[in-house]
């Protein structure tokens, strides 16, 4: 029987979102471990400056650890209200 | 206390005439303030005329942002109620974009309350403003010391 591969959802918004040119993706997480290796495989930058990072929902630091089935997200600091 | 994101424009002071008309048994005798902050859309910005602006936002965040901030906020002062609605989508100027409600039995813990509800909002909600300009689309920056 086939075993499902670990993977995670990475989501885009804002500015970030343009820039990158798309608004989600599915990432395997072979070879990943943080917040950071997140943004270094799926955009193949080194770590930004101006970007925030969320996991599941809550804003998380880029030396977040992340496993299988967590939602990601990037984006630039909000602007609401 | 209630908290509603929504694409549909939204009317604040008829939004709060039937919240208290709703709330009223709970509240009345027992309010003695409530502080109200209402944003709207400007037309200018940043020396630009704005013709319209959309509201980007990260629909499950949000809500999880406001209600931890509202809870934050009913355990810093003792609230009686609040009530927090957040527009989403395409705006036009004058669009009410925010209304941000806090009763309390004395002012002071209403009008801090109120305060804090906007401020956090405006520095932790996933909430990304667009404008249309003249001269195309431009993502606003965060605010500084402006307030």
């Amino acid at each position: 029987m086939p075993i499902a591969m670990p993977q995670i959802t990475v989501r885009y918004f804002a500015s970030l979102r343009e820039r990158l040119g798309r608004t989600e993706e599915v990432l395997d997480l072979e070879g990943i471990r943080t917040v950071a290796d997140v943004w270094a495989r799926a955009t193949g930058e080194p770590p930004p400056a101006n970007i925030l990072a969320a996991v599941n929902l809550e804003y998380a630091d880029f030396s977040r650890p992340v496993q299988d089935g967590d939602e990601l997200a990037f984006f630039p600091p909000v602007t609401g209200g | 206390m209630t908290i509603r994101v929504q694409a549909a424009a939204f009317d604040p002071w008829e939004e709060l005439t039937s919240y208290e008309r709703s709330a009223r048994e709970r509240l009345a005798g027992k309010t003695g303030g409530a502080a109200v902050f209402v944003g709207s859309m400007r037309d200018f910005n940043q020396g630009q005329t704005v013709r319209a602006m959309t509201l980007e936002h990260y629909p499950g965040m949000t809500v999880n942002y406001l209600e931890k901030v509202e809870a934050e906020a009913r355990t810093r002062w003792p609230l009686l109620d609040c009530l927090v609605i957040h527009r989403y989508g395409p705006l036009q100027p004058g669009d009410p974009i925010v209304l941000v409600a806090a009763w309390a039995a004395h002012r002071d813990a209403a009008f801090s309350a109120c305060r804090y509800l906007i401020d956090e909002l405006k520095t932790r909600a996933p909430f990304w403003k667009q404008e249309q300009t003249a001269a195309g689309r431009r993502w606003v920056a965060p605010e500084g010391s402006e307030k």
